[in-house]
């Protein structure tokens, strides 16, 4: 990353965070956040890596700390093994059915897989460690399915929370983490979640991901993730919600013959705005990468994608392909994407695409003189559109979740 | 004799530029007509108008369709009412399945005029009994809406959904062009077999090779946006002798 220019709007942030009690494991980590966000501030567009997505105006916002509320919203049945969940910014192990595991336990690994001084997100939710989600899959075990949910209601008030989630996947272990983020449209909250996952020799984790807080939200995420020698990571997000969305993953492939698949879909309508940013290290030979994103926009809203791929020296005989799309369904939307490949290895297949436009006239008009319905035309050629993000998506039941909320987007005005 | 479609003074311009320049055109019930042109004479602007493709811009006259004001309907209620065009070049919908296409199009059609939508069972042996006939394999339904599809192949599928969406009245763009002599029969065979009194087709084509397999009752020559000279089907024959030139003269 490039130097950061100081920027000194963090005060507030600071002031806060400074206010919390601090447990003995998370001092670490809290001074290296308060340093960074003291040095570096809330990155505004003069920082190269936020060109596009200005953070500067979390730094006027003021936001409460979580309470801990006594909310109990109703909940469909779990659609796993387990469910982990979040109301209102506060881990609720009663309302679990998996058994809440203190951040302490992990405290020797905790800031492992993350740069606070270039990572700006991650600096802040550092700053406010407090609480999270420990998932350690043993050795040859499959965890199955399990769920994260983050529940804001509407008793919670304009909080900010930054949980900080660490998966460790032993060697051969499995396991399917489908997340989801929800609240209602009229609270300005922040939440601020970071994944810390690293993956042993041959594990398999496949982290879908939906995204749709409420349309004043602030959503930052940054997934850290280490992936083994023929481990996989399998990353799909849907960014649907929030006002203001930007979800980072830095992955690194750091044993022979590793697999990461990025792939995800930003349905935003007016007044949104959502940035994914993507930053891949093929840091060892013959591993293989997939990202497609894929991005649609109504009303005036903005979209971004940034993708990078670091192939080291010795990473040779790398498979690398990503590709990026945009479909704008108005005039005033508007979309940026910068892909951005670094190669040092020779021998390496490395390749990216971008198409930022309209539906297309001829397309529609085929839909229609068959008979369908404009709305219902249009709808299946946003589907289409998308269809290619969804492909790599193996399992059924999350695949179902991901497309009842496509459909749900789709149904909803602008 | 019941009227299917009637053309009165018919004008349009693309992009400012007037293409059609005053047709009458009468189609009765039960009829196919040909319409037969050199390139640029206006045949595809005519169908384009006639199916409502937006750009197509309609500056005077009136198309009655079974009494309806045609070009007051939208593309889909036009579609809906019984007009089909068949495309001079379909267009691919990567991502869009055929089955999942022609599924969503019959049931829109059947729900516009209030009719009980085929569940997948019922449509997928729809589908077959007519993509037999066609000699079209099965595996055509699975793939994207005519993605690599070849030229044939791509105009089997237009004549595969007129089949299913059982028009009043089809409008066949140039269908024979880039066709060999057995996917020319295979056309001709599907526009043959909706034939009757309640049925209707305008044949728009270059060359007469078409109208040896889709006998016309009708044939108009369009040269610059207007027809010149209608007859009866012998007239297909006296232009491939003569060409456009010496019958327009």
């Amino acid at each position: 990353m490039n130097a950061i220019a100081p920027i000194d709007n963090a005060r507030g942030f600071l002031r806060a965070a400074e206010a919390m009690p601090v447990p003995a494991w998370a001092e670490g980590l809290r001074a290296a956040g308060r340093a960074a966000l003291a040095a570096r501030g809330l990155p505004n567009r003069r920082v190269e890596a936020f060109k596009y997505t200005d953070l500067a105006p979390l730094a006027q916002m003021t936001f409460t700390r979580p309470e801990g509320g006594r909310a109990a919203p109703a909940l469909g049945a779990p659609r796993g093994r387990a469910r982990l969940l979040f109301v209102d910014g506060v881990l609720r192990g009663d309302l679990s059915t998996l058994p809440v595991r203190p951040l302490s336990e992990v405290a020797a690994v905790l800031g492992e897989l993350t740069d606070p001084m270039n990572q700006p997100l991650a600096a802040l939710n550092a700053a406010f460690a407090e609480a999270g989600m420990v998932l350690e899959v043993p050795a040859g075990e499959d965890a199955g399915l399990v769920e994260l949910l983050s529940i804001v209601t509407d008793e919670a008030g304009p909080i900010a929370f930054h949980p900080r989630h660490v998966i460790r996947l032993g060697a051969g272990a499995r396991l399917t983490l489908l997340e989801s983020a929800e609240g209602p449209d009229h609270l300005a909250y922040l939440h601020n979640p970071v994944f810390e996952i690293a993956l042993a020799e041959g594990a398999v984790l496949t982290h879908v991901r939906l995204q749709r807080e409420g349309r004043a939200a602030f959503f930052l995420s940054s997934v850290h993730a280490a992936i083994g020698a023929r481990a996989t990571y399998d990353n799909f997000t849907l960014q649907a919600g929030a006002r203001l969305a930007r979800n980072e993953i830095h992955a690194a492939l750091q044993g022979p013959q590793g697999a990461c698949h990025m792939n995800g879909a930003q349905l935003l309508g007016e007044g949104q705005h959502a940035d994914t940013t993507t930053s891949l290290h093929h840091a060892a030979p013959e591993c293989t990468s997939r990202q497609t994103y894929k991005t649609v926009l109504r009303g005036r809203a903005r979209g971004v994608f940034q993708g990078k791929i670091l192939v080291s020296r010795e990473a040779q005989r790398t498979d690398g392909y990503q590709m990026n799309q945009a479909l704008l369904l108005s005039e005033e939307a508007e979309m940026d994407s910068k892909p951005q490949l670094e190669i040092y290895a020779d021998d390496v297949k490395c390749s990216h695409g971008a198409t930022i436009g309209a539906l297309d006239p001829d397309q529609l008009f085929y839909l229609r003189a068959r008979g369908i319905p404009q709305e219902q035309a249009r709808a299946m050629l946003v589907e289409a559109f998308l269809a290619e993000a969804l492909e790599g998506l193996a399992d059924p039941l999350c695949r179902a979740v991901l497309e009842e909320a496509l459909q749900q987007w789709w149904r909803q005005p602008a | 004799m019941s009227i299917m479609l009637q053309i009165e003074g018919l004008r349009a311009a693309v992009e400012g530029r007037e293409i059609l320049r005053g047709i009458d055109l009468t189609v009765p019930k039960g009829e196919v007509h040909a319409i037969m042109g050199p390139n640029g004479s206006g045949k595809s602007t005519l169908a384009y108008v006639l199916a409502g493709r937006e750009g197509y811009e309609v500056t005077a006259g009136r198309v009655t369709f079974e009494g309806q004001d045609l070009l007051a309907m939208e593309p889909e209620q036009r579609a809906a009412a019984g007009v089909f065009l068949a495309f001079q070049y379909p267009v691919e919908l990567p991502g869009v399945g055929n089955a999942n296409f022609l599924r969503t199009a019959l049931n829109a059609q059947r729900r516009a005029r209030g009719e009980p939508e085929l569940d997948a069972m019922q449509f997928l042996k729809e589908a077959r009994a007519r993509m037999k006939l066609l000699g079209m394999p099965e595996e055509m339904l699975k793939r994207g809406v005519n993605v690599g599809f070849s030229g044939g192949e791509k105009k089997r599928n237009e004549v595969l959904q007129m089949a299913l969406l059982s028009p009043r009245l089809a409008i066949l763009d140039e269908t024979d062009s880039g066709l060999d002599i057995d996917a020319l029969k295979i056309v001709a065979d599907g526009v043959n077999a909706l034939r009757g009194p309640e049925f209707s087709a305008l044949v728009i084509t270059h060359y007469q090779r078409l109208l040896n397999h889709i006998v016309p009752d009708r044939v108009h020559v369009l040269v610059g946006g207007r027809i010149i000279r209608s007859g009866g089907p012998e007239l297909a024959l006296e232009l491939e002798q003569r060409g456009y030139g010496q019958v327009a003269a």
